[in-house]
């Protein structure tokens, strides 16, 4: 079977308290899919996190989740001012949120390396002033 | 532990999700950081915070939480509460602070994930 289920959001980067719409409703499309418990966490923090990020940074920006047989794909675009060192980015604790956004929770500098971490796979494409999209796999 | 001994031993007041108070929680964490929740947490069930916003409730519905306590009486708005009941949250709050009430919950055997080993 090659067949695939494609949901695709908007994710409107003038409100942080809407934030995170986009995975809560994914986390409700797997679970009645049936998909393991575990599989979805793993999905729905790698989203969410990612999420927080295009608000944070970008002005929000498109996110999209393909369900295939054997994995799910996240795939998150925005046209953002793009990351300028990714290295430094995916370390734990470096953060460029601004001090409002650390009073809210978030800007730790955890965004990046939890999504590496919850996911099997994890691509970023960026471009400095274009853009960001981050692709990532997480196996079932 | 039941969500209701949690409300008696912290003297909380229930705002949400009356009807779950006798499920079982095993574990719970305390932090302001939804970063660090979302970085570090696993399996616990149970979230005590002094933050007030709609991404309290998202990030404990993302880690599969079952309760959020709001320590220091702080007061969720009404579409926190609501945004909870769709996702099946308890929702409380308590006069202690973080500390004890951490503390509390603790010595009454609700421990960290970090300790406990199942």
């Amino acid at each position: 079977m090659s067949d695939s289920l494609r949901f695709h959001f908007d994710v409107n980067g003038q409100s942080f308290t809407s934030a995170g719409q986009a995975s809560v409703q994914v986390k409700k499309n797997l679970r009645e899919l049936g998909i393991p418990a575990e599989t979805i966490r793993r999905v729905s923090i790698a989203m969410y996190e990612g999420e927080i990020n295009m608000v944070i940074h970008a002005h929000g920006g498109e996110a999209d989740v393909i369900v295939y047989e054997d994995r799910i794909e996240i795939i998150l675009a925005d046209r953002g001012p793009g990351i300028p060192n990714i290295e430094l980015a995916m370390k734990e604790g470096y953060s460029t949120a601004p001090d409002n956004i650390r009073s809210l929770g978030f800007g730790a500098g955890m965004g990046l390396p939890n999504m590496k971490r919850y996911t099997d796979d994890m691509k970023i494409e960026t471009e400095l002033g274009k853009g960001t999209t981050i692709t990532m796999r997480v196996n079932i | 532990m039941k969500i209701s001994d949690i409300k008696t031993l912290l003297d909380a007041k229930v705002l949400c999700g009356e009807e779950h108070l006798d499920r079982d929680v095993f574990s719970a964490c305390g932090s302001d950081m939804m970063s660090d929740v979302l970085a570090y947490v696993k399996d616990q069930a149970v979230l005590l915070t002094g933050l007030v916003n709609s991404q309290v409730i998202r990030t404990a519905e993302m880690m599969d939480m079952i309760c959020i306590v709001f320590v220091r009486s702080k007061k969720p708005t009404d579409d926190m509460i609501e945004l909870a009941r769709e996702s099946g949250l308890v929702l409380m709050n308590t006069e202690k602070r973080m500390y004890e009430a951490c503390g509390l919950l603790y010595t009454s055997g609700l421990v960290g994930n970090g300790v406990h080993h199942e």
